[in-house]
Protein backbone atom coordinates (compact mmCIF):
# COMPACT_ATOMS: atom_id res chain seq x y z
CA UNK A 1 0.00 0.00 0.00
CA UNK A 2 1.26 3.44 -0.53
CA UNK A 3 0.66 4.27 3.30
CA UNK A 4 3.36 1.64 4.11
CA UNK A 5 5.99 2.71 1.37
CA UNK A 6 5.22 6.21 2.51
CA UNK A 7 6.12 4.71 6.14
CA UNK A 8 9.14 2.50 5.03
CA UNK A 9 11.14 4.97 3.09
CA UNK A 10 10.04 8.45 4.46
CA UNK A 11 10.27 8.67 8.21
CA UNK A 12 10.43 12.22 8.35
CA UNK A 13 7.23 12.49 6.40
CA UNK A 14 5.28 9.91 8.80
CA UNK A 15 3.21 13.04 9.27
CA UNK A 16 1.14 12.73 6.23
CA UNK A 17 -0.15 9.37 6.94
CA UNK A 18 -3.57 9.07 8.43
CA UNK A 19 -3.38 6.97 11.72
CA UNK A 20 -6.60 5.24 13.01
CA UNK A 21 -7.91 6.30 16.04
CA UNK A 22 -9.17 4.08 18.67
CA UNK A 23 -9.61 6.13 22.51
CA UNK A 24 -10.22 9.83 21.56
CA UNK A 25 -10.48 11.76 25.01
CA UNK A 26 -12.18 14.97 24.29
CA UNK A 27 -12.05 18.17 27.12
CA UNK A 28 -13.08 15.14 29.71
CA UNK A 29 -13.91 16.67 33.03
CA UNK A 30 -14.74 14.16 36.30
CA UNK A 31 -16.13 14.92 39.63
CA UNK A 32 -16.14 12.65 42.40
CA UNK A 33 -18.84 13.17 44.90
CA UNK A 34 -18.21 12.11 48.29
CA UNK A 35 -20.79 11.37 50.33
CA UNK A 36 -20.04 11.67 54.56
CA UNK A 37 -17.37 14.37 53.72
CA UNK A 38 -18.74 16.87 56.03
CA UNK A 39 -19.00 16.80 59.69
CA UNK A 40 -20.72 14.40 62.24
CA UNK A 41 -21.97 11.77 59.38
CA UNK A 42 -21.97 9.38 61.94
CA UNK A 43 -24.42 10.15 65.26
CA UNK A 44 -27.51 9.45 64.55
CA UNK A 45 -29.22 13.22 65.55
CA UNK A 46 -27.23 14.69 63.07
CA UNK A 47 -28.36 12.03 60.60
CA UNK A 48 -32.00 12.53 61.98
CA UNK A 49 -31.70 16.52 62.07
CA UNK A 50 -30.61 16.06 58.42
CA UNK A 51 -33.40 14.07 57.16
CA UNK A 52 -35.53 16.63 58.95
CA UNK A 53 -33.93 19.98 57.33
CA UNK A 54 -34.21 18.09 54.20
CA UNK A 55 -31.09 19.20 53.40
CA UNK A 56 -29.51 16.00 51.44
CA UNK A 57 -26.15 17.53 49.55
CA UNK A 58 -24.87 19.03 53.39
CA UNK A 59 -22.23 16.23 53.77
CA UNK A 60 -21.75 16.01 49.95
CA UNK A 61 -18.03 17.22 48.83
CA UNK A 62 -17.34 17.76 45.47
CA UNK A 63 -13.42 16.36 43.85
CA UNK A 64 -12.53 18.06 40.45
CA UNK A 65 -9.96 15.03 39.98
CA UNK A 66 -9.63 15.76 35.69
CA UNK A 67 -9.90 19.00 34.28
CA UNK A 68 -10.13 19.09 30.55
CA UNK A 69 -7.88 16.48 29.44
CA UNK A 70 -7.58 16.16 25.47
CA UNK A 71 -5.76 13.42 23.75
CA UNK A 72 -5.85 10.72 21.36
CA UNK A 73 -4.65 7.54 21.29
CA UNK A 74 -3.86 5.64 17.69
CA UNK A 75 -3.44 2.10 17.18
CA UNK A 76 -0.63 0.22 17.85
CA UNK A 77 0.96 2.57 20.29
CA UNK A 78 1.26 2.44 23.98
CA UNK A 79 0.94 5.11 26.03
CA UNK A 80 2.20 5.71 29.65
CA UNK A 81 0.58 7.74 32.29
CA UNK A 82 2.63 9.37 34.69
CA UNK A 83 2.13 12.29 37.79
CA UNK A 84 2.29 12.48 41.38
CA UNK A 85 0.07 10.71 43.37
CA UNK A 86 -3.48 12.08 43.24
CA UNK A 87 -2.74 13.47 39.98
CA UNK A 88 -5.51 12.08 38.03
CA UNK A 89 -3.81 9.00 36.44
CA UNK A 90 -6.34 6.09 37.86
CA UNK A 91 -9.20 8.23 37.57
CA UNK A 92 -8.52 8.97 33.97
CA UNK A 93 -8.31 4.98 32.96
CA UNK A 94 -10.96 4.40 35.10
CA UNK A 95 -13.24 7.01 32.92
CA UNK A 96 -11.62 5.04 29.28
CA UNK A 97 -12.70 1.93 30.22
CA UNK A 98 -16.06 3.45 31.42
CA UNK A 99 -16.22 3.05 34.92
CA UNK A 100 -16.63 6.81 35.38
CA UNK A 101 -19.10 9.06 34.66
CA UNK A 102 -17.57 12.13 32.72
CA UNK A 103 -18.97 15.10 33.66
CA UNK A 104 -18.15 17.08 30.75
CA UNK A 105 -16.63 16.24 27.44
CA UNK A 106 -16.49 12.97 26.11
CA UNK A 107 -14.21 9.78 25.71
CA UNK A 108 -14.68 7.71 22.50
CA UNK A 109 -13.28 4.37 22.66
CA UNK A 110 -12.98 1.61 19.79
CA UNK A 111 -14.78 -1.42 21.23
CA UNK A 112 -14.95 -1.94 24.81
CA UNK A 113 -11.49 -0.60 26.92
CA UNK A 114 -10.57 -3.32 29.60
CA UNK A 115 -8.96 -2.01 32.89
CA UNK A 116 -6.54 -4.29 34.74
CA UNK A 117 -6.05 -2.82 37.96
CA UNK A 118 -3.96 -4.22 40.98
CA UNK A 119 -7.00 -3.69 43.26
CA UNK A 120 -9.57 -5.13 41.33
CA UNK A 121 -9.61 -8.59 43.30
CA UNK A 122 -11.70 -11.43 41.42
CA UNK A 123 -13.22 -14.07 44.09
CA UNK A 124 -11.25 -14.46 47.08
CA UNK A 125 -12.96 -17.72 48.34
CA UNK A 126 -12.47 -19.07 44.97
CA UNK A 127 -9.53 -20.83 43.67
CA UNK A 128 -7.41 -19.88 41.36
CA UNK A 129 -8.27 -22.25 39.10
CA UNK A 130 -12.01 -21.21 39.02
CA UNK A 131 -11.11 -17.32 38.92
CA UNK A 132 -9.01 -18.64 35.60
CA UNK A 133 -12.59 -20.29 34.52
CA UNK A 134 -14.61 -17.34 35.70
CA UNK A 135 -13.06 -14.83 34.90
CA UNK A 136 -12.55 -15.65 31.09
CA UNK A 137 -15.82 -16.87 30.88
CA UNK A 138 -16.71 -13.54 32.14
CA UNK A 139 -14.73 -11.76 29.27
CA UNK A 140 -17.36 -13.48 26.85
CA UNK A 141 -14.94 -16.76 26.20
CA UNK A 142 -16.61 -19.87 25.53
CA UNK A 143 -15.90 -23.08 27.39
CA UNK A 144 -14.45 -24.46 24.71
CA UNK A 145 -11.81 -21.11 24.60
CA UNK A 146 -11.61 -21.58 28.21
CA UNK A 147 -10.03 -25.26 28.06
CA UNK A 148 -7.99 -24.45 25.52
CA UNK A 149 -5.87 -21.44 27.22
CA UNK A 150 -6.04 -22.77 30.90
CA UNK A 151 -2.85 -24.13 30.93
CA UNK A 152 -0.95 -21.18 28.93
CA UNK A 153 -2.73 -18.49 31.00
CA UNK A 154 -0.98 -20.78 34.48
CA UNK A 155 1.80 -20.88 32.86
CA UNK A 156 2.16 -17.56 31.60
CA UNK A 157 1.32 -16.60 35.65
CA UNK A 158 4.03 -18.56 37.62
CA UNK A 159 1.24 -19.32 39.87
CA UNK A 160 2.37 -23.07 40.49
CA UNK A 161 6.14 -22.81 40.19
CA UNK A 162 6.16 -23.24 43.48
CA UNK A 163 4.11 -26.03 44.14
CA UNK A 164 0.37 -26.51 43.16
CA UNK A 165 -1.18 -22.99 44.20
CA UNK A 166 -3.73 -22.80 41.66
CA UNK A 167 -5.85 -24.98 43.35
CA UNK A 168 -5.80 -23.22 46.77
CA UNK A 169 -8.26 -20.49 47.30
CA UNK A 170 -7.23 -16.88 45.80
CA UNK A 171 -7.18 -15.63 49.70
CA UNK A 172 -4.30 -17.24 50.35
CA UNK A 173 -2.05 -15.64 47.68
CA UNK A 174 0.22 -12.94 48.31
CA UNK A 175 -0.84 -9.56 46.19
CA UNK A 176 2.19 -10.22 44.02
CA UNK A 177 0.46 -13.79 43.13
CA UNK A 178 -2.93 -12.23 42.73
CA UNK A 179 -1.80 -9.28 40.25
CA UNK A 180 0.01 -11.62 38.40
CA UNK A 181 -2.84 -13.94 38.08
CA UNK A 182 -4.99 -10.97 37.42
CA UNK A 183 -3.13 -10.17 34.42
CA UNK A 184 -2.46 -13.59 33.17
CA UNK A 185 -6.34 -13.92 32.58
CA UNK A 186 -6.78 -10.31 31.29
CA UNK A 187 -4.04 -10.94 28.98
CA UNK A 188 -5.66 -14.15 27.53
CA UNK A 189 -7.88 -12.18 25.34
CA UNK A 190 -6.77 -9.54 22.71
CA UNK A 191 -8.24 -6.57 24.03
CA UNK A 192 -8.68 -4.00 21.66
CA UNK A 193 -7.70 -1.34 24.19
CA UNK A 194 -6.23 -2.64 27.32
CA UNK A 195 -5.89 -0.21 30.40
CA UNK A 196 -2.99 -1.20 33.01
CA UNK A 197 -3.11 0.56 36.55
CA UNK A 198 0.29 -0.62 38.04
CA UNK A 199 0.25 -4.03 37.15
CA UNK A 200 3.89 -4.03 36.50
CA UNK A 201 5.00 -3.02 39.32
CA UNK A 202 3.84 -5.83 41.43
CA UNK A 203 5.43 -9.07 39.95
CA UNK A 204 8.75 -10.13 40.07
CA UNK A 205 11.41 -9.88 37.65
CA UNK A 206 11.04 -12.80 35.55
CA UNK A 207 7.41 -12.01 35.58
CA UNK A 208 8.06 -8.38 34.70
CA UNK A 209 9.84 -9.61 31.68
CA UNK A 210 6.71 -12.19 30.77
CA UNK A 211 4.33 -9.13 30.84
CA UNK A 212 6.49 -6.66 28.71
CA UNK A 213 6.79 -9.49 26.02
CA UNK A 214 2.57 -9.93 26.70
CA UNK A 215 2.16 -6.59 26.14
CA UNK A 216 4.28 -6.01 23.22
CA UNK A 217 2.68 -9.36 21.96
CA UNK A 218 -1.18 -7.52 22.29
CA UNK A 219 -0.11 -4.17 20.80
CA UNK A 220 1.00 -6.21 17.73
CA UNK A 221 -2.33 -7.73 17.54
CA UNK A 222 -4.08 -4.20 16.53
CA UNK A 223 -4.56 -2.94 20.26
CA UNK A 224 -3.50 0.06 21.93
CA UNK A 225 -2.36 -0.03 25.64
CA UNK A 226 -2.57 2.17 28.36
CA UNK A 227 0.06 2.08 31.14
CA UNK A 228 -0.46 3.90 34.27
CA UNK A 229 2.99 3.27 36.76
CA UNK A 230 5.33 5.01 39.20
CA UNK A 231 8.08 2.74 38.07
CA UNK A 232 9.88 5.36 35.07
CA UNK A 233 11.75 2.28 33.91
CA UNK A 234 8.53 0.22 33.10
CA UNK A 235 7.58 3.28 31.37
CA UNK A 236 10.71 3.35 29.59
CA UNK A 237 10.48 0.18 28.23
CA UNK A 238 7.76 -0.13 27.80
CA UNK A 239 5.66 2.71 26.32
CA UNK A 240 7.19 5.32 23.39
CA UNK A 241 4.40 7.95 24.05
CA UNK A 242 4.13 9.37 27.49
CA UNK A 243 1.04 11.50 28.83
CA UNK A 244 2.50 13.60 31.87
CA UNK A 245 -0.55 14.64 34.28
CA UNK A 246 -0.53 17.12 37.61
CA UNK A 247 -3.16 18.61 39.63
CA UNK A 248 -5.94 16.66 36.98
CA UNK A 249 -4.33 19.26 33.64
CA UNK A 250 -2.50 17.53 31.44
CA UNK A 251 1.29 18.87 31.21
CA UNK A 252 2.75 17.46 28.65
CA UNK A 253 2.02 14.59 25.72
CA UNK A 254 5.25 13.57 23.85
CA UNK A 255 7.75 10.96 22.92
CA UNK A 256 8.61 8.56 26.63
CA UNK A 257 12.47 9.98 26.86
CA UNK A 258 11.57 13.24 26.49
CA UNK A 259 8.50 13.89 28.97
CA UNK A 260 9.48 11.60 31.50
CA UNK A 261 13.44 12.80 31.93
CA UNK A 262 11.41 16.57 31.98
CA UNK A 263 9.15 14.51 34.51
CA UNK A 264 12.35 13.57 36.80
CA UNK A 265 13.99 16.92 36.48
CA UNK A 266 10.30 18.31 38.01
CA UNK A 267 10.68 20.51 34.64
CA UNK A 268 7.29 21.39 33.68
CA UNK A 269 7.31 22.90 30.76
CA UNK B 1 14.40 16.95 17.46
CA UNK B 2 14.77 19.68 19.98
CA UNK B 3 14.03 19.54 23.35
CA UNK B 4 10.85 21.94 23.15
CA UNK B 5 8.62 19.57 22.11
CA UNK B 6 5.02 20.45 20.37
CA UNK B 7 2.79 19.09 23.61
CA UNK B 8 -0.14 17.86 21.19
CA UNK B 9 1.88 16.76 18.20
CA UNK B 10 1.64 12.70 18.83
CA UNK B 11 -2.40 13.60 19.42
CA UNK B 12 -3.11 15.49 16.65
CA UNK B 13 -5.12 13.82 13.77
CA UNK B 14 -2.49 13.44 10.82
CA UNK B 15 -2.76 13.13 6.86
CA UNK B 16 -6.53 12.43 5.25
CA UNK B 17 -7.37 13.35 9.21
CA UNK B 18 -5.82 16.45 9.63
CA UNK B 19 -7.98 19.49 10.82
CA UNK B 20 -10.64 17.42 12.59
CA UNK B 21 -12.20 17.91 15.57
CA UNK B 22 -11.91 15.58 18.48
CA UNK B 23 -15.48 14.39 17.92
CA UNK B 24 -15.28 14.30 14.39
CA UNK B 25 -12.46 11.70 14.44
CA UNK B 26 -14.21 9.90 16.63
CA UNK B 27 -17.21 10.27 14.59
CA UNK B 28 -15.27 9.13 11.41
CA UNK B 29 -14.05 5.81 12.76
CA UNK B 30 -16.86 4.62 14.18
CA UNK B 31 -16.10 5.17 18.30
CA UNK B 32 -18.30 4.99 20.54
CA UNK B 33 -19.24 6.15 24.02
CA UNK B 34 -17.13 4.04 27.04
CA UNK B 35 -19.64 2.50 29.15
CA UNK B 36 -22.95 4.00 27.30
CA UNK B 37 -25.56 1.74 27.95
CA UNK B 38 -26.56 -1.65 25.40
CA UNK B 39 -30.10 -1.36 23.84
CA UNK B 40 -32.30 -3.72 25.28
CA UNK B 41 -31.90 -6.67 22.41
CA UNK B 42 -28.06 -6.07 22.11
CA UNK B 43 -28.39 -6.50 26.08
CA UNK B 44 -29.91 -9.79 26.17
CA UNK B 45 -27.83 -10.66 23.36
CA UNK B 46 -24.70 -10.03 25.40
CA UNK B 47 -26.36 -11.65 28.26
CA UNK B 48 -27.51 -15.04 26.22
CA UNK B 49 -23.29 -14.96 25.33
CA UNK B 50 -22.73 -14.94 29.14
CA UNK B 51 -24.80 -18.24 30.05
CA UNK B 52 -21.93 -20.04 31.04
CA UNK B 53 -20.61 -17.33 32.82
CA UNK B 54 -23.81 -17.22 34.64
CA UNK B 55 -23.64 -21.21 35.77
CA UNK B 56 -20.06 -21.72 36.39
CA UNK B 57 -20.14 -18.43 38.78
CA UNK B 58 -23.18 -20.08 40.81
CA UNK B 59 -21.64 -23.30 40.61
CA UNK B 60 -18.58 -21.80 42.13
CA UNK B 61 -20.27 -19.85 44.77
CA UNK B 62 -22.36 -22.59 45.97
CA UNK B 63 -19.25 -24.61 46.25
CA UNK B 64 -17.29 -21.93 47.72
CA UNK B 65 -20.51 -20.77 50.56
CA UNK B 66 -19.54 -23.62 53.22
CA UNK B 67 -15.77 -24.17 52.61
CA UNK B 68 -15.10 -22.97 56.10
CA UNK B 69 -17.82 -25.31 57.49
CA UNK B 70 -16.72 -28.65 58.77
CA UNK B 71 -20.07 -30.36 57.69
CA UNK B 72 -20.16 -28.18 54.36
CA UNK B 73 -23.21 -28.55 52.21
CA UNK B 74 -24.96 -30.87 54.69
CA UNK B 75 -26.17 -27.29 56.37
CA UNK B 76 -28.16 -26.77 53.16
CA UNK B 77 -30.36 -29.15 53.87
CA UNK B 78 -29.81 -29.31 58.30
CA UNK B 79 -30.44 -25.23 58.36
CA UNK B 80 -34.06 -24.99 56.91
CA UNK B 81 -34.77 -28.46 58.90
CA UNK B 82 -34.26 -27.00 61.82
CA UNK B 83 -36.16 -23.98 61.28
CA UNK B 84 -39.08 -26.22 60.60
CA UNK B 85 -38.67 -27.86 63.96
CA UNK B 86 -38.80 -24.36 65.82
CA UNK B 87 -41.83 -23.33 63.93
CA UNK B 88 -43.03 -27.02 64.49
CA UNK B 89 -42.60 -26.13 68.28
CA UNK B 90 -43.74 -22.64 68.25
CA UNK B 91 -46.99 -22.92 66.16
CA UNK B 92 -47.54 -26.37 65.46
CA UNK B 93 -47.61 -27.92 69.46
CA UNK B 94 -47.91 -24.38 71.46
CA UNK B 95 -50.19 -22.31 69.49
CA UNK B 96 -51.83 -25.58 68.05
CA UNK B 97 -51.57 -25.01 64.32
CA UNK B 98 -51.72 -28.53 63.53
CA UNK B 99 -55.06 -28.97 64.90
CA UNK B 100 -56.58 -27.22 62.29
CA UNK B 101 -55.31 -29.60 59.33
CA UNK B 102 -56.48 -32.91 57.86
CA UNK B 103 -54.62 -35.83 60.58
CA UNK B 104 -50.69 -35.57 60.55
CA UNK B 105 -50.10 -33.14 57.49
CA UNK B 106 -49.41 -30.21 59.25
CA UNK B 107 -45.33 -31.27 59.25
CA UNK B 108 -45.50 -32.10 55.17
CA UNK B 109 -47.12 -28.68 55.22
CA UNK B 110 -45.37 -26.51 57.49
CA UNK B 111 -41.66 -27.74 55.81
CA UNK B 112 -43.37 -27.12 52.05
CA UNK B 113 -44.09 -23.66 53.02
CA UNK B 114 -40.59 -22.82 54.33
CA UNK B 115 -38.44 -24.08 52.02
CA UNK B 116 -40.85 -22.23 49.14
CA UNK B 117 -40.81 -18.91 51.29
CA UNK B 118 -36.87 -18.94 51.83
CA UNK B 119 -36.44 -19.76 48.06
CA UNK B 120 -37.65 -16.03 47.61
CA UNK B 121 -36.52 -14.82 50.64
CA UNK B 122 -33.26 -15.95 49.94
CA UNK B 123 -33.39 -14.02 46.61
CA UNK B 124 -34.20 -11.05 47.90
CA UNK B 125 -31.28 -11.31 50.31
CA UNK B 126 -29.01 -12.44 48.11
CA UNK B 127 -30.15 -10.05 45.08
CA UNK B 128 -29.61 -6.89 47.58
CA UNK B 129 -26.21 -7.60 47.83
CA UNK B 130 -25.75 -8.82 44.35
CA UNK B 131 -23.82 -5.81 42.83
CA UNK B 132 -22.21 -4.26 46.51
CA UNK B 133 -20.32 -7.42 47.38
CA UNK B 134 -18.98 -8.14 44.00
CA UNK B 135 -17.85 -5.00 43.41
CA UNK B 136 -14.18 -6.12 42.66
CA UNK B 137 -15.24 -8.23 40.07
CA UNK B 138 -17.56 -5.26 37.98
CA UNK B 139 -14.68 -2.93 38.12
CA UNK B 140 -12.05 -5.51 36.72
CA UNK B 141 -14.09 -7.10 33.77
CA UNK B 142 -17.08 -5.92 31.28
CA UNK B 143 -19.85 -7.95 31.68
CA UNK B 144 -23.64 -7.59 32.02
CA UNK B 145 -24.32 -6.90 35.04
CA UNK B 146 -27.31 -8.69 35.21
CA UNK B 147 -25.64 -11.68 35.23
CA UNK B 148 -25.05 -11.61 39.03
CA UNK B 149 -28.15 -11.04 39.99
CA UNK B 150 -29.49 -13.77 37.89
CA UNK B 151 -26.52 -16.35 38.90
CA UNK B 152 -27.62 -15.34 42.66
CA UNK B 153 -31.17 -17.13 41.42
CA UNK B 154 -29.69 -19.66 39.68
CA UNK B 155 -27.52 -20.44 43.34
CA UNK B 156 -30.61 -20.60 45.34
CA UNK B 157 -32.28 -22.94 42.85
CA UNK B 158 -29.76 -25.33 42.80
CA UNK B 159 -30.17 -25.34 46.55
CA UNK B 160 -33.63 -25.65 46.90
CA UNK B 161 -33.26 -28.67 44.46
CA UNK B 162 -31.32 -30.04 47.02
CA UNK B 163 -34.16 -29.44 49.71
CA UNK B 164 -36.54 -30.76 47.75
CA UNK B 165 -35.04 -34.41 47.92
CA UNK B 166 -35.29 -33.66 51.91
CA UNK B 167 -39.03 -32.57 51.49
CA UNK B 168 -40.11 -35.70 49.81
CA UNK B 169 -38.65 -37.66 52.49
CA UNK B 170 -40.51 -35.26 54.81
CA UNK B 171 -43.84 -35.70 52.83
CA UNK B 172 -43.26 -39.32 52.44
CA UNK B 173 -42.79 -39.51 56.16
CA UNK B 174 -46.00 -37.98 56.80
CA UNK B 175 -47.62 -40.78 55.23
CA UNK B 176 -48.65 -38.67 52.26
CA UNK B 177 -48.33 -40.89 48.97
CA UNK B 178 -46.98 -39.92 46.12
CA UNK B 179 -49.26 -39.23 43.04
CA UNK B 180 -49.75 -37.84 39.67
CA UNK B 181 -50.22 -34.16 41.35
CA UNK B 182 -46.66 -34.57 41.73
CA UNK B 183 -45.70 -33.49 38.53
CA UNK B 184 -47.23 -29.97 39.02
CA UNK B 185 -43.95 -29.55 41.52
CA UNK B 186 -41.90 -28.86 38.03
CA UNK B 187 -44.37 -25.56 36.22
CA UNK B 188 -44.31 -24.31 40.21
CA UNK B 189 -41.07 -24.36 40.42
CA UNK B 190 -40.46 -22.52 37.41
CA UNK B 191 -42.62 -19.92 37.74
CA UNK B 192 -40.93 -19.14 41.13
CA UNK B 193 -37.71 -18.89 39.95
CA UNK B 194 -38.65 -16.94 36.93
CA UNK B 195 -40.41 -14.61 39.70
CA UNK B 196 -37.58 -14.56 41.92
CA UNK B 197 -34.90 -13.76 39.30
CA UNK B 198 -37.24 -10.63 38.80
CA UNK B 199 -37.52 -9.66 42.25
CA UNK B 200 -33.88 -10.20 42.50
CA UNK B 201 -33.11 -7.63 39.83
CA UNK B 202 -35.16 -5.07 41.21
CA UNK B 203 -33.37 -5.59 44.44
CA UNK B 204 -29.93 -5.40 43.17
CA UNK B 205 -30.35 -2.36 41.57
CA UNK B 206 -31.86 -0.77 44.95
CA UNK B 207 -29.26 -2.31 46.69
CA UNK B 208 -26.52 -1.36 44.86
CA UNK B 209 -27.91 2.90 45.13
CA UNK B 210 -29.11 2.55 48.50
CA UNK B 211 -26.89 0.22 51.07
CA UNK B 212 -29.26 1.27 54.22
CA UNK B 213 -32.01 -0.95 52.51
CA UNK B 214 -29.84 -4.13 53.37
CA UNK B 215 -30.83 -2.76 57.39
CA UNK B 216 -34.55 -3.16 56.21
CA UNK B 217 -34.79 -6.25 54.52
CA UNK B 218 -34.94 -8.64 57.64
CA UNK B 219 -37.80 -6.73 58.90
CA UNK B 220 -39.72 -6.69 55.82
CA UNK B 221 -39.21 -9.71 55.13
CA UNK B 222 -40.19 -11.31 58.59
CA UNK B 223 -43.76 -9.42 58.15
CA UNK B 224 -44.05 -11.09 54.48
CA UNK B 225 -43.55 -14.25 56.20
CA UNK B 226 -46.39 -14.12 59.11
CA UNK B 227 -48.82 -12.39 56.41
CA UNK B 228 -47.86 -15.20 53.80
CA UNK B 229 -49.23 -18.05 56.55
CA UNK B 230 -45.97 -20.00 56.17
CA UNK B 231 -46.18 -22.04 59.80
CA UNK B 232 -50.40 -21.56 59.85
CA UNK B 233 -53.24 -21.09 57.95
CA UNK B 234 -53.28 -17.57 56.92
CA UNK B 235 -56.84 -18.01 55.43
CA UNK B 236 -58.38 -19.02 58.61
CA UNK B 237 -57.02 -15.68 60.45
CA UNK B 238 -58.27 -13.21 57.93
CA UNK B 239 -62.09 -14.58 57.36
CA UNK B 240 -63.39 -12.00 58.79
CA UNK B 241 -61.83 -8.90 56.82
CA UNK B 242 -63.63 -7.11 54.45
CA UNK B 243 -63.36 -8.73 50.82
CA UNK B 244 -61.31 -6.71 49.25
CA UNK B 245 -58.29 -7.01 51.79
CA UNK B 246 -58.83 -10.64 51.23
CA UNK B 247 -58.69 -10.48 47.68
CA UNK B 248 -55.61 -8.56 48.26
CA UNK B 249 -53.69 -11.19 50.69
CA UNK B 250 -54.83 -13.84 48.56
CA UNK B 251 -53.01 -12.34 45.40
CA UNK B 252 -49.75 -12.26 47.23
CA UNK B 253 -47.15 -13.95 45.19
CA UNK B 254 -45.52 -15.86 48.43
CA UNK B 255 -49.12 -17.45 49.12
CA UNK B 256 -49.36 -18.10 45.49
CA UNK B 257 -46.23 -20.09 44.89
CA UNK B 258 -46.77 -22.12 48.60
CA UNK B 259 -50.33 -23.14 47.68
CA UNK B 260 -49.61 -24.19 44.30
CA UNK B 261 -46.66 -26.52 45.97
CA UNK B 262 -49.02 -27.52 48.68
CA UNK B 263 -51.69 -28.76 46.56
CA UNK B 264 -49.03 -30.40 44.15
CA UNK B 265 -47.03 -32.65 46.91
CA UNK B 266 -49.90 -32.83 49.22
CA UNK B 267 -53.52 -32.72 47.50
CA UNK B 268 -55.29 -34.40 50.60
CA UNK B 269 -54.68 -31.03 52.69
CA UNK B 270 -57.46 -29.33 50.01
CA UNK B 271 -59.57 -32.72 49.71
CA UNK B 272 -63.12 -31.42 50.40
CA UNK B 273 -63.71 -35.13 51.52
CA UNK B 274 -61.29 -34.91 54.42
CA UNK B 275 -62.18 -32.94 57.93
CA UNK B 276 -60.20 -29.58 58.22
CA UNK B 277 -59.40 -29.59 54.68
CA UNK B 278 -57.55 -26.11 53.38
CA UNK B 279 -59.08 -24.19 50.82
CA UNK B 280 -57.38 -24.15 47.70
CA UNK B 281 -58.28 -20.23 46.53
CA UNK B 282 -59.14 -20.65 42.63
CA UNK B 283 -56.97 -18.99 39.87
CA UNK B 284 -53.88 -20.07 41.51
CA UNK B 285 -52.33 -21.07 38.59
CA UNK B 286 -53.23 -17.83 36.59
CA UNK B 287 -51.84 -15.58 39.37
CA UNK B 288 -48.79 -17.26 39.84
CA UNK B 289 -48.03 -17.21 35.97
CA UNK B 290 -48.89 -13.56 35.89
CA UNK B 291 -46.49 -13.02 38.82
CA UNK B 292 -43.40 -14.68 37.21
CA UNK B 293 -43.99 -13.25 33.74
CA UNK B 294 -45.00 -9.65 35.43
CA UNK B 295 -41.98 -9.60 38.10
CA UNK B 296 -39.58 -10.90 35.49
CA UNK B 297 -40.27 -8.70 32.77
CA UNK B 298 -40.57 -5.70 35.31
CA UNK B 299 -37.55 -6.51 37.13
CA UNK B 300 -35.66 -6.87 33.76
CA UNK B 301 -36.36 -4.22 32.31
CA UNK B 302 -35.53 -1.54 35.63
CA UNK B 303 -32.34 -3.63 35.92
CA UNK B 304 -31.26 -2.51 32.70
CA UNK B 305 -32.41 0.89 32.78
CA UNK B 306 -29.25 1.82 35.42
CA UNK B 307 -26.92 -0.36 33.60
CA UNK B 308 -24.09 1.86 33.20
CA UNK B 309 -23.98 2.72 36.57
CA UNK B 310 -23.23 -0.23 38.48
CA UNK B 311 -19.70 0.04 39.41
CA UNK B 312 -19.22 3.52 39.32
CA UNK B 313 -17.56 6.22 41.40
Amino acid sequence: MADTDLRKGLTVRDADVAREPTVVVDDVHIVYRVHGAGSGKGSATSAVSRILSRKRSAGVREVHAVRGISFTAYKGEAIGLIGSNGSGKSTMLAAIAGLLPTEKGGIYTNGQPSLLGVNAALMNELTGERNVVLGCLAMGMTPAQVRERYNDIVEFSGINDKGDFISLPMRTYSSGMGARLRFSIAAAKTHDVLLIDEALATGDQAFQQRSKKRIDELRGSAGTVFLVSHDNSSIREVCERTIWIEAGELVMDGPTEEVVSRYERGDRP
Amino acid sequence: MSTVSEPVSLSAPRGADAGLTPKQLADKYGLAVSGRRPGLVAYSKQLWARRHFIWAFATARLVAQYTDAKLGQLWQVVTPLLNCAVFYLVFGVILKSKDGFPDGTYTAWLCIGVFVFQFTQNAVQSGTRAISDNLGLIRALHFPRASLPIAFTVIQLQQLLISMVVLVGVVLASGIEPGRTWLAVVPALLLQSMFNTGVALVMARIGAKTSDISQLIPFAMRAWMFLSGVMFSIQDKISTWPEFWQKVMQFNPASVYMDLLRHAFAPVIYNKHVPQHQEFPPHQWTYGIAWAVGMFVIGYVFFWKAEEEYGRG
